[in-house]
């Protein structure tokens, strides 16, 4: 009879008197129990079904709760292919709201996938594009992008806001932007930051994809050496994800009114230029909104937002895509930095992942709301 | 700026106590980063507004466990991917924070910020004197260059004397 020994650490340790926790597979504690009752050794029963303990812990990953969207666990961090089978779901079960597109395949030849939200009651109607996981240690970004799905299926009906957003625009959500990457940060390395595409010269990969757009490529604040984290690549758009997203932004740049993209961390909401230091020429309606959206943050839990033009208020960096959303003629181009301030960093618990969404859909719905009452 | 020295910033900040978000204290600094030599720490000079929060009773718990553990405390990952802590483990990330406070001020220039990011590994170094002693191996996430940089440090702790940090 084979055990699995949780207590001590080593057979070495047990001798008379030690308190020893072992756990059996069910048919085999039917042989252990009667032993142990023989041999005159004490036990206790600590835990009668560990698999039940690990799916209340680790939130219910089983395939049957997969299947309805109150079943998936918005407050725990998902694999990119759990992330993938809840689209095709959501795919699937709300025809009228949802419908799931790829706007292409990333470097491993993964599908760069994209939900469009909202209902098809004109036939043009505005957008607000958001994407989270350019930065694929940034974990709680996708998890924000799935809670705001998650939020406009089940309030669309019950909350005026919301039905008032769906029924206006077309939302475009791309829960993942940098699939490469968050895989390869919940396998290999939980810090990796940049995407997979391997470097001919270097024995480093991976290109940040938030320095491979093409306006001011490579200026001040990235970096020429593939091996850096803030590598801008060979070339603008030579990352086949930045290539994809750009192209279909471009096509519907006149449709889109709001560019969001959510990173971590810093608590912070910014907005154009990256750059350089300078004035946007529609400095005040965007000020406004980042104003009254950073306020519409803190009333939830009190939590603090610093806002204003990238460059001053965070760094400069040359090639993001929220400098290059603005520059394509998107109005609102904003970045969010989400929780928190550097106390977990990347490693946001997920019980703070509920907070954290909560006070951003305020933020996020704050934006669109000034967005349509048409301040440009 | 102070010519041909360096360029000295004046502060005032509130301190936040990180277990009792309520608890603060107000305090003034004045930090001093000196110019061309990138291998000198930068002054700091400080008053506290206010007294700390006494920590006695905290501290001995947490120094008689550690003292009375059969094997010297090994432990990796903390927090863990999913920022996932056993609540054993606090006291030791608390440290770890505190002595990576003073690695960070140590390499800060103008054009750092330094914060822990991880805890990759940690164990104990049985003394026989009265400190405690731990050996970190801690990820430190630089955010302007966004690099991610492993560090070695050894940390001595003691209730009454407080902590010390070798690199």
């Amino acid at each position: 009879l084979q055990v699995d020994l949780w207590q001590p650490s080593s057979p070495f340790h047990i001798i008379e008197g030690t308190v020893t926790d072992v756990r059996v597979p069910r048919n085999a504690s039917r042989s252990l129990l009667p032993y142990l009752q023989h041999a005159n050794i004490q036990y206790t029963i600590l835990l009668a079904d560990v698999q039940r303990a690990i799916e209340n812990q680790t939130g219910l990953r089983t395939y049957r709760n997969r299947r309805s969207l109150s079943g998936y666990n918005y407050e725990v961090y998902h694999t990119l292919e759990e992330i993938q089978d809840w689209m095709q779901h959501l795919n699937r079960t709300h025809p009228d709201l949802v419908h799931l597109f790829s706007v292409g395949t990333s470097y491993e030849g993964r599908p760069l996938s994209v939900l469009k939200l909202g209902k098809r009651s004109r036939p043009y109607k505005k957008a607000v594009w958001i994407d989270c996981g350019i930065h694929a240690r940034e974990w709680i970004g996708p998890a924000f992008c799935q809670w705001f799905v998650k939020e406009a299926l089940q309030t669309y009906q019950t909350d005026p806001a919301m039905r008032k957003m769906l029924t206006q625009l077309y939302f475009y959500i791309m829960p993942v932007f940098n699939v490469d990457g968050y895989h390869f940060s919940w396998t290999n390395d939980r810090f990796w930051r940049k995407t997979r595409s391997k470097n001919t010269r270097f024995r480093c990969h991976g290109v940040d994809a938030n320095r491979n757009w093409k306006v001011k490529w490579c200026d001040e604040g990235a970096s020429f050496h593939p091996c850096d984290d803030t590598y801008c690549g060979p070339f603008p758009e030579s990352e086949p994800e930045v290539k994809a997203v750009a192209h279909f932004l471009r096509k519907h740049r006149k449709q889109i009114k709001a560019y969001l993209s959510f990173h971590a961390y810093a608590q912070m909401l910014l907005y154009p230029y990256s750059y350089k230091y300078a004035t946007i020429p529609n400095f005040s309606c965007v000020e406004s909104a980042a104003s009254n959206a950073v306020n519409a943050l803190q009333s939830a839990y009190g939590i603090r937002y610093r806002y204003g033009p990238a460059s001053s208020t965070l760094y400069v960096s040359s090639g993001s895509s929220m400098d290059w959303a603005y520059k394509t003629g998107i109005p609102y181009a904003f970045a969010f930095e989400l929780r928190d301030t550097g106390h977990f960093g990347f490693l946001l618990p997920e019980t703070l992942i509920k907070p954290t969404c909560t006070e951003t859909m305020l933020a996020v719905k704050n934006i669109t709301l000034h967005l349509l009452k048409k301040c440009h | 700026d102070i010519g041909g020295i360096g360029r000295k910033y004046h502060l005032k900040v509130v301190l936040e106590d990180v277990l009792d978000q309520d608890s603060t204290v107000n305090c003034t600094a004045e930090v001093l980063y000196h110019l061309g030599n990138k291998n000198v720490a930068p002054d700091v000079q400080f008053t506290l507004e206010g007294e700390l929060k006494n920590t006695d009773e905290a501290d001995n718990i947490f120094y008689s466990r550690i003292k009375s553990l059969e094997e010297e405390l090994v432990a990796e990952n903390i927090p863990d991917s999913h920022g996932n802590m056993p609540p054993e483990m606090k006291p030791i990330h608390l440290l770890a924070w505190v002595a990576s406070g003073y690695v960070i001020w140590q390499n800060s220039t103008e054009n750092t910020m330094f914060q822990l990011a991880q805890i990759k590994h940690v164990k104990q170094v049985k003394r026989s004197d009265e400190y405690l002693e731990f050996d970190y191996t801690i990820l430190l996430h630089e955010m302007v260059t966004q690099e991610i940089i492993p560090w070695q440090m050894t940390v001595l702790w003691h209730p009454q004397h407080g902590v010390q940090v070798t690199q």
